[in-house]
């Protein structure tokens, strides 16, 4: 199916403003005007955009511990999510839970998390409540390469078969999980084949080609849901910067750092679109500045927001206690 | 009004509850039981120990599900399917098998209102059997119950009887938090006045079952029996207790212990659980803190060893506390007359 103008065009809108979020963070980061851990998305932005494009609002997503990409391509406001990361008061989750546990429930999007593989099991559970609430509503869960060792991704596994639960598995292999290469932490074997063996079809997939994760991603998403039966999708992508911002990447060879972004999903949409004939170069170049102005705003606005107010430290802790 | 066990109160509660909201649901290992097996039965069990029976019949798959034993997925589950719309009542055969999934009850269920800013809401219950008494030893034995009381985010709660049990757990079912709901199993058959209607208890209002001006004795759960058994003993002494079951450990009555300590001057925690940072040296604490002034004597712990629960019977009678070691921490403390004694 052939997207129309409007939807590329939005859709490497999204794509260029992941991108330019986390280049931004991640400088924000390293000179220490971002506190804590930060885990950038960048290189991956084909993944979460092409797979987000085919959910709506009674669609939900389980997040993992890069979750910054998807929450932006699940709908969540970046100027929210900057005064969150930066700590300021007004952000998605009120400073209280940074880039490790940004999360945005009223576009579906239920956290990012700081426990590697510990969404899966969540994901599921919202899947479940789309089945039990009759929504029509499926779960995307994206979990790492990482993750997909946990026991927890096991187990939220075989419970999305055992429930028949509308629940598609994304593992993003980016080839580390932290610092450890996925040869090594997986034992060399097939992510997607592990996780067929659990009784779901499973896709594999170029995550640098936004058009490839699309169309694959239309498929898989519309017979889980019309069929309850979950499924998983391994989206082989590129991590663009370290573990962390501020990760000196040792493990990697100066080759591999050398060629990692050589593949640029960005670049390889523009270059598509425009050889089609679909979008000109000059309507990309004035999304590139309008994404830029708005990144270089909501940064400048969160740096000149306020800590949150001391006297929330305590509250929402519980609904009542 | 009939009397029923903690078993059938603690069903009746669960069945009036996915009466009266079709967004409750309940899930575990065996809730149902007998799922696909040789035998023309989906509803053989009701739980190892039979107190979901009944529940799949009236409600079917789709609301009483059967889980795998797959305890991180089940946790998991019931945090995600309560941030997205549904009130499940998830089930932990044994509290001692939170080692396997305390991931998604204390960083994922307890945490989300808070990290996600207020956003979020999680009212989930995760019911589990509590405590020592059935030869079960060390790996389904455990009072954990401080386990939860540590982590702000979660409600936990400690009936001590079916009365109790049955107005908790549907205040917890109907409470918008992540709820611990600890059945001690020693006391399912036990049996109560209970109401055939629905009822609630609300959380951190504690009970006082007796009341004397000598000392305070606050316990949990089966603890709280036995602390009765003493106090029965102990009035025909001539030595009069107030006995004070706070149902809930967190939130806490702190109040109702405190004024009970100012009136009595003496203090005896009774915990079922191991004693090292536990619910006993919470509420000693508390009272050491705020109501030094008031104490005439020593606060006493009467505990669990600080070791595993035993296998062989005379092992495990000796581990549990009971009434007698209960009487001597009074007599030890009413007898030695104390640093403010007259």
């Amino acid at each position: 199916m052939q997207l129309d103008r409007d939807t590329l065009a939005e859709s490497y809108r999204t794509m260029a403003t992941i991108r330019a979020f986390e280049e931004r963070v991640g400088a924000d980061s390293l000179s220490g005007l971002i506190p804590g851990f930060v885990h950038l998305y960048a290189g991956e932005e084909a993944s979460a955009t092409g797979i987000c494009l085919e959910l709506g609002e009674k669609d939900w997503i389980g997040s993992n511990h890069r979750g910054h990409g998807h929450c932006i391509a699940k709908g969540s406001s970046v100027e929210g999510m900057m005064l969150e990361i930066y700590a300021r008061e007004g952000g998605l989750c009120g400073g209280k839970g940074g880039s490790m546990h940004i999360a945005d429930l009223s576009v579906g999007m239920l956290g990012a998390n700081g426990i590697v593989g510990g969404g899966a099991p969540l994901a599921v559970g919202a899947a479940l409540s789309a089945k039990t609430l009759k929504t029509g509503g499926v779960c995307v869960g994206f979990i790492g390469d990482g993750a997909s060792n946990q026991g927890t991704t096991a187990e939220a596994m075989t419970m999305a078969v055992v429930l028949k639960v509308p629940v598609i598995f994304v593992i993003e292999n980016n080839g580390y999980g932290e610092f450890t290469a996925v040869s090594y932490h997986s034992g060399g074997i097939d992510l997607a084949a592990r996780a067929a063996s659990f009784g779901m079809e499973a896709h594999k997939v170029d995550g640098t080609d936004f058009f490839a994760v699309n169309e694959l991603a239309r498929e898989v998403i519309a017979k889980t849901r019309a069929t309850n039966m979950p499924a998983v999708i391994e989206v082989a992508v590129n991590r663009w910067h370290g573990h962390f911002t501020g990760d000196p990447q040792a493990y990697r060879s100066a080759e591999e750092l050398a060629t990692v972004r050589l593949s640029d999903p960005l670049v390889i949409f523009k270059k598509r679109v425009i050889e089609a004939g679909l979008l000109p170069q000059e309507l990309f170049d004035k999304i590139d500045g309008e994404v830029a102005d708005r990144i270089d705003s909501a940064a400048r606005a969160a740096i000149a927001a306020p800590p949150p107010d001391i006297s929330t430290v305590t509250t929402d802790v519980y609904v009542s206690y | 009004m009939a009397k029923k066990s903690m078993r059938t109160a603690i069903n009746e509660a669960i069945r009036l509850e996915m009466r009266r909201d079709p967004t409750v649901i309940l899930m575990g290992e065996d809730v149902a039981g007998g799922q696909g097996g040789s035998a023309d039965v989906t509803d053989a069990f009701g739980g190892v120990l039979g107190v979901t029976k009944g529940l799949y019949t009236e409600f079917g798959p789709s609301r009483v599900i059967d889980t795998p034993i797959i305890e991180s997925a089940i946790m998991g589950t019931a945090a995600g399917a309560a941030v997205s719309g549904l009130r499940p009542i998830a089930e932990l055969m044994f509290s001692d098998f939170i080692g396997v999934c305390y991931d998604q009850i204390f960083n994922q269920a307890a945490k989300f209102r808070y990290m996600f800013g207020g956003k979020a809401q999680t009212p989930m219950v995760m019911r589990s059997m509590t405590g020592a008494g059935l030869r079960a030893a060390a790996q389904h034995s455990q009072s954990l119950h401080a386990l939860f009381t540590m982590v702000p985010g979660l409600k936990v709660v400690v009936p001590s009887g079916a009365y109790d049990a049955k107005g908790l757990l549907i205040e917890a079912i109907r409470d918008n938090d992540p709820v611990i709901f600890l059945e001690h199993k020693a006391m399912y058959d036990l049996e109560e006045e209970v109401p055939d209607e629905a009822y609630t208890i609300p959380f951190g209002e504690a009970n006082v079952l007796r009341e004397g001006k000598d000392v305070t004795i606050v316990a949990l759960a089966r603890m709280v029996r036995f602390s009765m058994e003493a106090a029965a003993n102990l009035s025909k002494l001539g030595i009069e207790v107030t006995v004070i079951d706070p149902r809930t450990t967190s939130p806490l009555d702190t109040d109702t212990i405190l004024e009970s300590v100012a009136e009595t001057g003496r203090l005896v925690v009774v915990d079922e659980a191991n004693p090292r940072c536990s619910f006993a040296t919470d509420v000693a604490a508390l009272v050491a803190d705020q109501g030094f002034k008031y104490l005439k004597a020593p606060i006493k712990l009467v505990t669990a060893p600080h070791a595993p629960v035993p296998f062989a019977p005379n092992l495990e009678d000796a581990y549990i506390p009971n009434a007698a070691k209960i009487e001597a921490a009074v007599l030890s403390i009413v007898a030695a007359g104390g640093r403010n004694a007259a």
